[in-house]
């Protein structure tokens, strides 16, 4: 019986029929759900890894030991993890192993929108790109037939819109495979200059090889509409290309890389006006003009962002015209923000306060950026405050890093911020580092990771000792702080921020959203004392509001009563309700 | 089985719970032998953020996303989330508005004011404008959690999804110790838009 499953759900069940027994990753919208629906099937290997990179060797090793792989991430930690997969194509597999991507056209949930359908090319990698759910499921099924086949790790493109839509799926059975033999091989696993030349070779020669298979492989297929317009077109947008030009010709390429040149030029052949429809990077345009084809693409579609129909339709359709309300103008936009409750809002608002230069890293605490709260000066990618930090002391001298903090969440500090920690006392800068530890990976759903003590299957394992690392790194000045305490966290931060020595400071509160326990306290606003200063909402808080015509102060049913606001309230209007 | 589309546009604010209306109605689709594709968001607009999904289905859906003027029904957890998506209503579409305030960021820090009579503005422009207090009806039945699912009796009411059907995937998604409060809040929900329309 069919079902309806998003695409990250049916990448995880098609790895589970391949016969996979181990999967690893580290969360990032939009491919958190894929080894998290993995982990739920019986018999198989999940973990939740420190980070991309050694999610990858974790999956190189398993690889090379023999058991089908499944490696996921996000597009921008296949950056993390680019060093080992450059080279791990050219050891090649054993067992199968399949990297998926999940790119963000759009921007989402991301901090850049690059196309990695260019690493299939850069790392010499097959690359597929499924178009719904049941092509999800059965890709990855081909995808690790493929990488045994010719020896490669394959990469599974995906993006937002596939692998956070619901399609409806067939599922099929397991096929239980036996671990291959594993047999020691220096010369393909151990990469040393001769071995590496040698493996070159094998390389190209598998990319001639996969250049023949593209050719005939039921991955790319034709569907003849009329002859007047030809689109190349492939994953999601292939679907939006159907719904809005049902007459045209089109060529659907389930495989990317490497491009079937044959296949493509006899479709060029036989149709009037050749078109390639692909979001982001014009990767396929560039080879199929550097094969002499005349082609339209990037100069009718953007570079920037998601695809749409009407986008679509609007350049090559008859598009009715939209009628506009234009009430969207009216309206205040309504970006993303920090919950009711949330630990982080104390450190933000006191970072504010104190008007220091904040160099942040990505989690739920990039939205302290955000106004009110305004508390952060750059964000780059996952662990690159602290180092920012060192490189701001460096250029400007330490008055400067006396007003500076780096602020990184618990699991960006132990995916890519220890080493710059490592990097500040060895090299003696004196940064004040924040780790805000929240005891999970909130920004991408609340996963668990080394510092929390449990594992992807929520059973409690080894847990790391943030603090013990700390010193152990050689920071001889570490605090441990409330974020909800206003009064000790900025003494604290003066405290830590005059010292010409490293410092950590460790903020400890839990997410609020895994607050389990509700709050018997409940606060309300005492109309007599409350004077409409409004000091109250510097807090970017949607537990607390003002009415405009009372100019008063009042709760909000949201409220989970964390006594951050009656910090902030100097007429001490926000009050406790007795009993 | 009908021979169109069926696009509907559920849209609010991270965290209200728009992901379980739209899987309970794209249930009640796949039991009636339809196509059916969900677009969800999760991700960084689920703390907070405005947030859209998406159902459509027939007897073959290509687009996972409903086209701007092509949506019969638009559901709006939130008043001023009916008004920013409302240029993807049809021609004849209707809006179902919860009558439920949450101040984004901007209001909260003075920048912009909270349009409150939104609802009413909307209501002018388009014939077919519902606006409930989902949230009132949900306290009344025992949860106000269980606001979402008087929002999906009225939702399946207006699109024509026949009760027991409904029920049933109500029954197959919700957990066990919500179902009695959830069941009760669809009916409510079902009834309210019987009595308006
Ligand atoms: C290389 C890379 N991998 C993954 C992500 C996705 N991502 C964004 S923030 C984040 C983790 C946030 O966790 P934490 O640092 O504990 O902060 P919290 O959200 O809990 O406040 C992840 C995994 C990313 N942006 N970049």
């Amino acid at each position: 019986m069919k079902k309806l499953m998003i695409g990250n759900a049916a990448i995880a069940r098609g790895a589970y029929e391949a016969g996979a027994t181990v999967a690893t990753a580290y969360p990032g919208t939009p491919s958190t759900e894929i080894v998290s629906n993995f982990a739920q099937y019986e018999g198989v290997y999940a973990e939740w890894s420190p980070n991309e990179k050694v999610a990858m060797e974790v999956g190189a090793g398993a690889s090379i030991g023999g058991a089908r792989t499944l490696v996921a991430m996000k597009h921008v930690g296949v950056n993390v993890a680019a060093d080992p997969l450059y080279t791990f194509a050219y050891t090649g597999v054993n067992g199968g192993l399949v990297i998926v991507s999940g790119d963000d056209p759009g921007m989402h949930s991301s901090q850049n929108e690059q196309d990695n359908r260019g690493y299939g090319r850069f790392a010499k990698l097959p690359v597929l790109e499924p178009a719904d759910s049941q092509e999800a499921l059965d890709f990855t099924r081909m995808a690790f037939n493929l990488s045994e086949e010719y020896d490669t790790p394959v990469m599974l493109r995906v993006t937002t819109r596939l692998a956070h839509s619901q399609t409806m799926v067939e599922e099929g059975e397991r096929t239980d495979l036996p671990l291959k033999d594993y047999e020691k091989n220096a010369a393909k696993y151990v990469m040393l200059p001769g071995h590496a030349r040698m493996r070159h070779i094998e390389v190209e020669k598998r990319m001639l090889k996969l250049g023949e298979y593209a050719e005939t492989t039921p991955l790319n297929s034709i569907e003849w509409g009329s002859k007047e317009v030809g689109i190349i077109t492939s994953g999601v947008v292939y679907q939006y290309v159907k719904e809005v030009l049902p007459e045209v010709s089109v060529l659907k390429l389930g495989m990317t890389n490497p491009l079937p040149q044959n296949l493509i030029k006899s479709f060029a052949e036989q149709v009037d006006r050749l078109i390639i429809i692909e979001e982001l990077e014009p990767v396929i345009e560039e080879q199929v003009k550097s094969w002499g084809i005349k082609v339209e693409g990037k100069e009718l579609f953007s570079l920037l962002g998601e695809y749409s129909p009407e986008m679509i339709e609007a350049k090559l359709g008859q598009a009715k015209p939209v009628r506009s309300y234009g009430l969207d103008k009216e309206i205040p936009a309504r970006p993303p923000l920090m919950c009711p409750g949330c630990p982080h809002r104390g450190v933000f608002h006191t970072l504010h306060k104190m008007k220091l230069a904040v160099m942040g890293d990505i989690g739920c605490y990039t939205l302290g950026a955000l106004s009110p709260l305004d508390g952060m000066d750059a964000c780059i990618c996952m662990g690159a405050s602290i180092g920012s930090a060192m490189g701001m002391e460096k250029a400007r001298g330490e008055d400067f890093a006396s007003k500076t903090v780096a602020v990184i969440g618990d699991s960006t500090f132990v995916h890519s911020g220890i080493t710059a920690l490592i990097d500040v006392v060895y090299n003696q800068g004196t940064s004040t580092v924040m780790i805000l530890d929240n005891d999970t990976t909130a920004m991408t759903g609340h996963q668990e990771h080394p510092g929390t003590g449990m594992t992807i299957r929520q059973q409690a394992t080894n847990k790391l000792d943030i603090e013990g690392l700390v010193k152990a790194v050689g920071v001889k000045n570490i605090r441990i702080v409330d974020p909800l305490n206003l009064v000790e966290l900025e003494a604290t931060l003066k405290e830590e921020l005059n010292r010409r020595e490293p410092s950590v400071i460790i903020t400890k509160r839990p997410c609020v959203l895994l607050d389990k326990i509700p709050n018997t306290v409940k606060y309300y606003v005492d109309e007599e004392l409350c004077k409409g200063c409004k000091l109250c909402l510097k807090v970017g808080c949607s537990g607390i509001y003002f009415i405009e015509e009372d100019k008063k102060a009042v709760m909000h049913a949201s409220c989970v009563a964390c006594g951050l606001c009656p910090q902030i309230c100097t007429f001490d209007a926000i009050k406790k309700v007795e009993g | 089985m009908q021979s169109q589309t069926t696009d509907i546009l559920i849209v609010g604010v991270g965290g209200q719970g728009t992901l379980l209306t739209s899987r309970i109605i794209a249930q009640v689709a796949v039991q009636l032998g339809y196509d059916v594709k969900v677009s969800e968001v999760h991700g960084m607009a689920q703390r907070g953020g405005s947030v859209v999904t998406q159902v459509r289905y027939g007897k073959k859906i290509y687009s996972p996303i409903i086209k701007k003027g092509e949506a019969d029904v638009i559901l709006a957890f939130e008043k001023i989330e009916a008004a920013r998506w409302l240029d993807y209503l049809k021609a004849d579409g209707m809006v179902i508005i919860n009558n439920e305030r949450v101040n984004p960021l901007p209001v909260m820090s003075g920048k912009a004011k909270y349009p409150e009579d939104i609802h009413e503005k909307v209501a002018a422009l388009v014939e077919k404008t519902v606006v409930v207090d989902a949230t009132d009806i949900a306290a009344r039945c025992g949860n106000v959690k269980a606001a979402n699912v008087v929002l999906v009796g009225i939702l399946s009411q207006a699109i024509g999804l026949p009760v027991e059907e409904v029920e049933k995937a109500i029954r197959a998604i919700v957990p066990g110790k919500a179902l009695e409060v959830n069941q009760e809040a669809f009916r409510e929900g079902r009834k309210l838009l019987e009595q308006t329309v």
